[in-house]
């Protein structure tokens, strides 16, 4: 299972790639390989404002459907244009074509409080397999 | 996460084998199975195209033998078990008395006074509780034999290609719902021709110490021709398509064979009293309660067990299974429905547009169409 060291995680299997104040979101190798084939995704419309914790969308796979949990404070400013065509990204490249939506952080260049590095995301899935 | 109350699960004699191959693990009616190796979307359209490879080692094995099987069988199941010729298999039910489906079991004469009755694995204890019960004082025993059988399925139209690399048993011989004693990769097997996957296929019924070898040889005679192992949600996502029923979904206690739709396997015409008789020969001539259709979802959202079916907005049923279906390309379901919304909804371009299914708050339209969702191509 793949936990690239550049990323932040969430305990709900988000990860979080920051730059310039932006936030980029999909879900992690893990979580893609619990859901199975992922078929539709749902994710927040463009300009909504998002809360930390909060559910903001939906990833179906074949056998089931779980929330999207925004790790962050902020509003939406671009969601994945690939994800409608072909969720099947999500699968087959989780930390890079299969992204999800992008933040323009609240917090601006500061760290969105918390967030899990690569080793405690690594140590909270040990537990769970 | 596991549940700390219940035992660790059983599993299958080809377990190490899943582990090898990386297999994602479910805990399934009490057994460590494969859900999928890969990705369940490439396994469901490898047994459409080529071959598929499922260890079905927890299905249940229930031998019933003695010279009054066949008319205790008889009198336990809807169907009629003395009228299946040695080396022939049927679908069939065992019901309660009120009617309800306790299971649906594929039955196999393996000679005059020998049956193998296989039951879902969530069931087997009770059919085998139930059959037992039901036989006593008819000069026939039950034994529940499930720890004794390996079962291997190779399912898909080269299945029979493959499989005639390893046996010698003349395969062209081997009608669909028969069996055959055989020898595949060297060991002996019940050979029998029958699935659920809507594919041509064969069933290997092996002793636990020759699974291994047996799924190793079918691996190695396939590996040109496609074959790969398949899991759990490609099963069901295939058995889905050909529009074949699962017990919990759209079997159980309170559903009876008519409901589903399945009112042919009750034999109301064969000699004897059966449990269940009085109250299924009421329920065969009366109105239904209930009807099993196939829809088809509109958009792209996942029709799901337990979501509510909509007409003009207000509740006409429930769905009781779903997937996005691989070879359709659109989320495809079963679901019953009030026998009016069925009516409303075949006289009015199968309900487009008023026809729609509950997902999480949003009514996403559907289409009614007849079972199943898909039929092999003839001559496969």
């Amino acid at each position: 299972m793949s936990v690239p060291e550049e990323l932040y995680y969430t305990a709900e299997h988000e990860w979080v790639a920051i730059s310039d104040a932006t936030a980029r979101v999909g879900i992690t190798d893990f979580a893609q390989r619990a859901l199975g084939d992922v078929v539709y995704v749902t994710a927040p419309a463009q300009g909504t404002r998002v809360t930390a914790g909060e559910p903001c969308g939906e990833v179906e796979s074949t056998k089931s459907v779980s929330d999207i949990y925004c790790p962050a404070d902020g509003e939406v400013t671009e969601i994945n244009p690939e994800i409608d065509d072909d969720p099947g990204l999500v699968n087959s490249d989780p930390y890079g074509a299969g992204w999800l939506f992008k933040i323009k952080l609240d917090g601006g260049d500061q760290l969105p409080p918390g967030l899990l590095s690569p080793a405690e995301y690594t140590a909270l899935t040990a537990e769970q397999q | 996460m596991p549940d700390p109350q219940s035992p660790a699960p059983r599993r299958t004699p080809l377990d190490a084998v899943h582990h090898d191959l990386g297999a994602t693990m479910t805990d399934f009616a009490g057994w460590l199975m494969p859900l999928r190796y890969g990705s369940e979307t490439a396994e469901h359209k490898a047994v459409r195209t080529a071959a598929g490879l499922f260890d079905l080692s927890h299905m249940g094995e229930l031998v019933v033998t003695g010279d009054g099987a066949p008319a205790a069988l008889d009198y336990a199941l809807v169907g009629q078990a003395s009228a299946i010729a040695p080396g022939r298999a049927r679908y069939t039910m065992i019901c309660a008395p009120d009617g309800g489906v306790i299971d649906d079991l594929i039955v196999y004469r393996l000679a005059d006074t020998d049956y193998l009755v296989v039951a879902n694995a969530s069931n087997a204890a009770t059919v085998a509780a139930a059959l037992a019960e039901r036989v006593a004082g008819r000069g026939a025993a039950v034994a529940d034999r499930t720890a004794d059988y390996a079962l291997i399925a190779i399912q898909g139209p080269r299945s029979a290609g493959i499989l005639a690399r390893v046996t010698s048993t003349d395969l062209d011989q081997v009608r669909y719902y028969a069996s055959y004693p055989a020898t595949v990769a060297g060991s002996g097997a019940l050979l029998a021709r029958t699935g659920y996957t809507g594919e041509d296929g064969f069933e290997v019924f092996a002793d636990p110490r020759d699974a291994v070898r047996v799924w190793q040889a079918l691996t190695e005679a396939g590996a040109g021709d496609g074959l790969v192992p398949a899991g759990l949600a490609a099963r069901d996502s295939l058995r889905l398509e050909a529009g074949m029923p699962l017990y919990g979904n759209e079997l159980g206690r309170d559903v009876t064979p008519f409901d589903a739709g399945l009112g042919r396997v009750v034999k109301l015409d064969k000699p004897g009293d059966f449990v269940g008789r009085a109250a299924l020969a009421e329920r065969a001539s009366a109105d239904p309660q209930r009807e099993l259709v196939g829809l088809i979802g509109q958009t792209r959202r996942v029709l799901r067990h337990g979501y509510q079916v909509l007409w003009d907005g207000e509740p006409c049923g429930v769905v009781t299974s779903g997937v996005p279906s691989p070879t359709l390309g659109r989320p495809i379901a079963m679901a019953y429905l009030t026998p009016k919304a069925a009516a409303q909804a075949r006289s009015a371009g199968n309900g487009q547009g008023r026809l729609a299914v509950d997902v999480r708050g949003s009514a996403e339209p559907a289409a009614l169409v007849p079972l199943p969702f898909y039929r092999r191509p003839a001559g496969n």
